[in-house]
């Protein structure tokens, strides 16, 4: 940290003095890439915008029109990829599995679910924008499944007993979403009102929406 | 330019089956985490068939595909001391060969 006489907040450390192994590999390869005509930077350029691009306000979308439409929820958690094409968004490059949280009914329990991934950070990235920090750390994707309650509550989310919580680990092909439950006073609500209590955390499973 | 056809290796197992997920150590590219090997749980649906993973990340086609399955544990079959509900779940994608029938 360091002050100047004009201006006295501080300034984070620079972080482009030493390249890093990968950091040198992208590089490397990304110039030969474009120096042999594979790509131009454009495309590369273009690429990482549309990366950057990517937000859970995606998602809120099809969480809301689910909400809406009980026959497009329907079809949501049976194939989750075409119902994504039906509402003009990008299908992805994985299978999307869309799990519901649902209220007691009768003799059936509620159930809460979370998603994680213990094997790395998979994560739907063209329906959610790239992952939090904290999703693709060891102390998450360790802990969610041996103690997910404990977890669940250091997020703020205490779940009684009674709710069956369910763990899902993307350890292969497929990509999950959790499909919150609609909170009650939302009735009426536009599909633009809904999408906007839909956040990032609400649709891996570590949040419930709030009005 | 055709390409030959390999069909997928044929389903052993239904959504409602028992798995016990082989207790197996191999090297290389594993997608079976650690801590479901040994343990038995029931298969929660079909995913499709997948080149094999652990052949792919070699550069291998990972052909024939393997069927795909998300099976269901419960966790207090997972893990002995789990603190939760007696009916909380982790449910995994695990690949066909890594199953035998329970």
């Amino acid at each position: 940290m360091h002050t100047h006489s004009d201006h006295d907040h501080p300034h984070p450390p620079d972080s482009d003095d030493a390249l890093t192994y990968y950091q040198a590999m992208e590089i490397a390869v990304r110039e030969l890439l474009i120096e042999k005509g594979v790509l131009t930077a454009d495309e590369v350029r273009r690429q990482v915008e549309d990366m950057d691009n990517r937000t859970p306000a995606r998602g809120a979308q099809v969480v809301a029109r689910a909400w809406a439409d009980p026959a497009y929820k329907a079809r949501l958690l049976a194939d989750g990829t075409s119902a994504l094409e039906e509402i003009g968004l990008d299908r992805g490059p994985y299978k999307l599995v869309v799990v519901e949280n649902t209220p007691a009914v009768s003799d059936a329990a509620a159930v809460h679910n979370v998603i994680v991934c213990t094997l790395c950070s998979c994560y739907p990235r063209w329906l959610l924008g790239l992952p939090p920090d904290w999703y693709k750390g060891r102390a998450y994707r360790s802990r969610l499944v041996r103690e997910p309650r404990a977890v669940l509550r250091e997020f703020g989310l205490e779940l009684p007993e009674e709710v069956v919580l369910r763990v899902h680990d993307s350890t292969a092909d497929m990509r999950y979403l959790v499909l919150p439950a609609r909170p009650s006073g939302t009735d009426g609500w536009s599909e633009e009102r809904l999408a906007a209590i839909v956040t990032r955390d609400c649709m891996i499973g570590v949040a419930v929406p709030r009005t | 330019m055709s390409t030959p056809r390999i069909n997928p290796i044929a389903r052993r197992f239904q959504p409602g089956d028992s798995v016990r997920v082989r207790r197996a150590d191999p090297p290389g590219h594993v997608r079976t985490p650690w801590y479901i090997r040994g343990h038995t749980g029931v298969v929660e649906r079909v995913c499709g068939c997948y080149p094999n993973p652990e052949e792919l990340a070699y550069a291998r086609p990972g052909l024939p595909a393997q069927p795909l399955y998300r099976v269901r544990f419960l966790q207090r079959e997972v893990w002995p001391d789990y603190a939760g509900g007696a009916r909380d779940t982790v449910d995994l994608e695990i690949y066909q060969h890594w199953l035998d029938p329970a």
